[in-house]
């Protein structure tokens, strides 16, 4: 009943600055894919595109596989593909509890049986009811990354796509969000679009990667080629060598 | 010689909802020397907090003490706020976490960096864009006459952290306190960002406090680390030894990152011990 995810030869353009060019992937329903690259390759603005919040001036979008599959932009369409954005002390609202920012979605998407539902996001992101009034500010940074993985999951979606979801947070924090991750994908049977520049985090949670630089593919290869070097641009080369921390000339 | 920065027994307090003090940083102790120290724990263990104290950016609730905070042989704690206020930015120089916090969102980027400039030197405009220019390229911005003229919210996360590294290095600090520098860029540029700030401390002898989570970066770029959970220092060590920690912390940490080409479903998490808190 899953759905994935096609994205075909899309640009996005930014006055004039050419963001995104002619990328092309699909990720199958079910399926755990990651893009890799520059800061600045244009790998979150894919994300943006495929929920409508950036400008795409060519290319397709669409969901593929058995169930429902609704067109980019309608009201079905995003409440099936949620986003996790980048910056975990960013994208949550100062000034809303917990409790509102994840009632927020539901009333949007006129769902009804909130408590229940609010009671439920908390739970499986393993917080108890005990922070659900609580501010962002009271949160620390693990805490705030569960919130917004909450907020994405209350709406029921088939499609999760994650902006770098374990950068801002510590090792423990990171395994803690991961297995979560790991464990949802295997209840719900979703499909993971996810940004990261940590290439042992992606590999840990994708089967497959799209490595860009400047907002072009550079290439498309398996998490386990990945880890057994078999890689074929230098760009990809220079990222796996580079992972492996600093070196003094 | 003595040392550039020394902290004796500082402690951070905040007052909790019933108004107690409560202790963020408890007793924190070190010196530092033309050298790389990194600080790395979990979230809440104190790091920032320590970083902010030494700076004079404690959030106003909370309440500083110390036996001694001294920078160059100035007590920071005793110094006129003037004095401080202008270590701040010029001899001392910081990069604060969150980036899209500490930029200011109705200025671009260029502005930002020249703002800084002109804040410690005598520069003519057109030396001062040049330079911001030149510091933008330094941080491997590409196209920086472009990024130049962005706002905050029209740049990626890397480009908006590096625009700060920018800032900072304009002014030429004697001591850096980078509070999670790097952790929105990808590997490569990581790695450009950290050899230009090895390049200060090698050739310029400015002593730099590199706060991170990111373990292998801590290890592989900085002499000495330290270790902090709540509120404490709980071990101290050479960074090329950490994979050899001692502390139950410590080796908990490095255990639960996940490693290229190994597949351990789940990944291992600290089981926390009351005790390590005491
Ligand atoms: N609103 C905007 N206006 C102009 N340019 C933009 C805008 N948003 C993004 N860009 C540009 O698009 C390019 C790609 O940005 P994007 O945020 O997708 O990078 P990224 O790959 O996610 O990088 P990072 O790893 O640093 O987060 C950058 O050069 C950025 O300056
Ligand atoms: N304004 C404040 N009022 C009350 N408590 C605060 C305030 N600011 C920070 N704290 C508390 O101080 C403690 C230490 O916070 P700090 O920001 O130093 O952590 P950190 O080690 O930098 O964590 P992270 O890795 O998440 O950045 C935390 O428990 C935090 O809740
Ligand atoms: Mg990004
Ligand atoms: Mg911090």
């Amino acid at each position: 009943m899953s759905v994935g995810i096609e994205v075909r030869n899309l640009r996005v353009v930014y006055d004039g600055f050419v963001a995104v060019d002619d990328t092309s992937f699909h990720v199958a329903p079910g399926e755990s894919f990651g893009l890799v690259g520059e800061s600045g390759s244009g790998k979150s603005t894919i994300l943006r595109a495929i929920c409508g919040l950036a400008p795409v001036t060519a290319g397709e979008i669409a969901l593929v596989g058995r169930g429902d599959r609704p067109k980019p932009g309608s009201r079905g369409f995003r409440r099936l593909v949620q986003m996790v954005f980048q910056d975990p002390y960013g994208s949550l609202h100062p000034r809303q509890t917990v409790d509102r920012i994840l009632a927020e979605p539901l009333a949007i998407h006129r769902m009804d049986d909130a408590e229940r539902r609010i009671e439920q996001a908390l739970d499986e992101v393993g917080l108890g009811t005990g922070f659900r009034f609580r501010y962002p500010h009271q949160l620390s940074g693990g805490q705030r990354q569960r919130i917004a993985i909450a907020r994405a999951l209350i709406l029921e979606p088939q499609v999760l796509l994650l902006d770098e979801p374990t950068s801002a947070l510590d090792a423990s924090v990171q395994a803690e969000v991961l297995n979560l991750l790991d464990e949802l994908r295997r209840r719900r049977g979703l499909t993971f679009l996810m940004v990261s520049h940590d290439l042992a985090v992606v590999t840990h949670l994708c089967e497959r990667l799209l490595v860009m630089a400047g907002g072009r593919t550079v290439e498309t290869l398996s998490s386990e080629d990945l880890a057994a070097r078999r890689v074929e641009s230098p760009y990809t080369r220079t990222l796996m060598e580079a992972s492996t921390g600093f070196r003094r000339a | 010689m003595s040392p550039l920065l020394v902290v004796d027994d500082l402690r951070v307090a905040f007052p909790n909802r019933e108004g107690a003090l409560v202790e963020a940083v408890r007793g924190v102790s070190f010196e530092l020397g033309r050298e790389r120290l990194g600080v790395v724990g979990e979230s809440g263990s104190g790091k920032s907090q320590t970083g902010r104290a030494i700076l004079g950016l404690t959030p106003p609730q909370g309440r500083v003490t110390a036996k001694r905070l001294a920078f160059d042989g100035i007590d920071l704690l005793t110094c006129p706020p003037r004095v401080r206020r202008d270590l701040r930015g010029g001899r001392i120089g910081m990069v604060l976490q969150d980036p899209k916090y500490s930029l200011n969102p109705v200025m671009t980027i260029g502005a930002q960096i020249v703002e800084t400039l002109h804040a410690h030197e005598r520069v003519s405009r057109r030396e001062a864009r040049e330079r911001a220019l030149a510091m933008l390229a330094a941080v491997q911005i590409d196209r920086p006459e472009r990024v130049y003229g962005l706002y905050p919210h029209e740049v990626s996360g890397g480009m908006g952290q590096r625009a700060m590294i920018a800032m900072m290095l304009v002014a030429d600090p004697d001591l850096l306190i980078a509070d999670e520098p790097t952790s929105a860029l990808d590997v490569t540029v990581q790695l450009e960002v950290l050899r230009i700030l090895d390049r200060l401390v090698a050739d310029r002898g400015m002593g730099l406090i590199f706060i991170s989570h990111d373990l292998r970066l801590v290890s592989s770029f900085c002499d000495r680390v330290l270790v902090m959970y709540a509120g404490r220092v709980v071990e101290e060590i050479a960074a090329g030894e950490l994979s050899r920690a001692q502390h139950p912390y410590t080796q908990g940490l490095l255990s639960c990152l996940p490693r290229l080409g190994e597949s351990r479903h789940p990944l291992p998490v600290l089981q926390r011990d009351p005790a390590w808190a005491l």
